[in-house]
């Protein structure tokens, strides 16, 4: 019995912990499928929307308080204006370089170093120091026997399925969505259309920027702590759980998440591995993909030299 | 004196060094077919894609209902009225057969234009309307050209530029397309056609031109053209 109940709690862990990646991994399988671009940076807007949270929720929190009101508040506040960082990131980093036709290499390379920017302007600001997320959360929740859940974990994974909803609601119904879905297919063809190609992969970048700074809020509320690096092995993570579900594929970064945060967690519980080798096992899993599945879950057969 | 919904003054367009095309010179009279007729590699599709914004030309003017568009964004030369089918179709292959005609329609202004004007593409395209719901891949290649044309007629263009609709398909098919582009250009819509198939394009159009290695080199009535040696020689076989 006890048994069940560890594997009703660890499931509930990783799917929380899957949150998180999926909703990373997003953003980066939407700008990969419409310009081909693994965004290193990716990582860090999700660590710059934690310290935007952190602030907003400094400045509004005395107003409405530090509970889930002032957090949803501080959410929607990092989501916009990381959204719009990652638009401005486009506008001066990438658009140049896709604009005179740069080769694919000379946009990665430059995505490292807007990750590099990122991460050094905020261990700058921040001094390097560790910031505490303090919120007025507690640790009720519900009790199954020996399963506990909390209310900020049922709120976290209810509150990544609405932004998904959302999302896909976006991408299916809407004249942008279909867009960038057709972008992501022919972009001259999409010039014929009527299509602002620039306008509309600038708003993939908000998009994806924002989801991004939205599972960076909740991660600084869930863990309590927020730090300048928290962005570089989520991000790889978050990369790896878009390759699980098939790099460029929505549906894929989505359940690619979850996948991923299901199996690390349950990685952490097999005999020998425990939670220091959880990393090793997550990249173990990515680099088994690629050698058995490279095109991951949901991806198109799609040769591709980086 | 009838308007001209299109003038091409000395165009010249380069790929890198490759010089495309070497002053092109040509007019398509409001209400009209004119076709313009080459062999592979003689830069039909490069002027076409001249005209509608997606390459660049390096001199001369193109003039749509007398203004200047040489310099114009390829997406806001969509919305002014001027619509290009590219050869090959182009359709969406992973996105629906009704996805690909709202995009189609993507300048609209409203859902319910774009409603109505896939009603219309339907009327015109019963096919299409069975398979709304399939994606656009899963097409033959005779509907991949409907849908094509069907995606140009969502906005109701001023001029329509056709890059080989007739290209990989049956002679039955070719028939209903070139009936579909008669028919298009009888409720008023103005239509540059671009063909390798002299003999079904010179049927259709009004006014021919004939481009080689990126150069005019004949233009005439297409009743003149059809009876022309060279054209014949060259161009209809025999
Ligand atoms: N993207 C490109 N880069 C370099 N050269 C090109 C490019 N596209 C076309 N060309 C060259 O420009 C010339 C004209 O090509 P274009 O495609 O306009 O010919 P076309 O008349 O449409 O031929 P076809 O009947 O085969 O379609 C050719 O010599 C071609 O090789
Ligand atoms: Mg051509």
């Amino acid at each position: 019995m006890t048994v069940f109940y560890i594997v009703i709690q660890q499931i509930v862990n990783g799917l929380i912990l899957g949150s998180f990646y999926s909703l990373i991994a997003l953003g980066y399988s939407m700008v990969y499928g419409i310009i081909k671009l693994l965004n290193f940076a990716h990582g860090d807007i999700y660590m710059v929307g934690a310290f935007v949270g952190y602030g907003a929720l400094g400045i509004f929190g005395s107003v409405l308080g530090v509970g889930w009101l002032g957090i949803a508040v501080a959410l929607l506040i990092s989501m916009f204006l990381v959204g719009l960082l990652g638009m401005l990131v486009h506008r001066l980093a990438y658009q140049p370089l896709i604009n005179k036709q740069a080769p694919r290499m000379s946009l990665l390379i430059t995505a490292v170093g807007v990750s590099f920017t990122l991460f050094n302007g905020v261990m700058v600001l921040t001094n390097g120091e560790y910031k505490t997320f303090s919120t007025s959360l507690g640790y009720e929740g519900i009790s199954l026997g020996l399963v506990n859940i909390t209310y900020t974990q049922i709120i976290m994974v209810v509150a990544t399925a609405i932004l998904m909803l959302a999302l896909y609601w976006f991408i299916n119904r809407t004249m942008y969505g279909k867009a960038m879905r057709a972008i992501a297919l022919d972009q001259d063809a999409c010039r014929l259309m009527g299509i602002n190609v620039t306008k509309t992969i600038s708003l993939t970048f908000f998009v994806g920027s924002a989801l991004a700074a939205a599972a960076g809020v909740m991660a600084g509320v869930y863990y309590g702590s927020i730090q300048f690096y928290m962005g570089f092995v989520i991000g790889l993570k978050a990369f790896t759980a878009a390759v699980i579900g098939g790099i460029g594929s929505i549906p894929g970064a989505m359940i690619g998440g979850l996948v991923l945060g299901l199996l690390e967690t349950a990685g952490t519980q097999l005999p020998f591995i425990g939670s220091a080798w959880k990393d090793v096992f997550s990249f173990g899993i990515l680099i088994l993909l690629l050698v058995f599945k490279p095109t991951g879950i949901f991806g198109k057969s799609e040769i591709e030299r980086m | 004196m009838s308007e001209n919904a299109l003038v091409l003054r000395n165009l010249e367009t380069y790929y890198g060094k490759i010089h495309a095309l070497k002053g092109v010179s040509l007019e398509v009279p409001r209400g009209k077919i004119v076709t313009l007729l080459g062999s592979n590699g003689a830069g039909k599709s490069t002027t076409l894609k001249t005209i509608s914004g997606l390459i660049q030309a390096s001199s001369g003017t193109i003039e749509f209902y007398g203004k200047n568009i040489s310099r114009e964004k390829a997406h806001n030369i969509v919305s002014m009225g001027l619509i290009h089918v590219p050869e090959g179709r182009r359709i969406f292959k992973d996105l629906t057969v009704k996805e690909n005609l709202e995009l189609g329609g993507f300048t609209l202004k409203d859902e319910a234009l774009r409603r109505k004007g896939i009603e219309h593409v339907f009327e015109v395209f019963p096919r299409l309307k069975d398979r709304q719901r399939q994606s656009g891949g899963t097409l033959s290649g005779g509907e991949q050209q409907m849908l094509a044309i069907g995606r140009a007629m969502m906005t109701e263009p001023k001029l329509l530029l056709l890059d080989e609709p007739s290209m990989g398909l049956a002679p039955l098919i070719v028939q209903d397309i070139m009936r579909i582009i008669k028919q298009l250009n009888d409720e008023g819509t103005t239509i540059l056609l671009v063909e390798q198939n002299a003999k079904i394009a010179l049927k259709l159009a009004d006014y021919g031109y004939v481009l080689e290695t990126g150069e005019l080199v004949m233009e005439g009535d297409s009743a003149k053209l059809r009876e022309d040696e060279r054209i014949i020689k060259a161009y209809l076989g025999e």
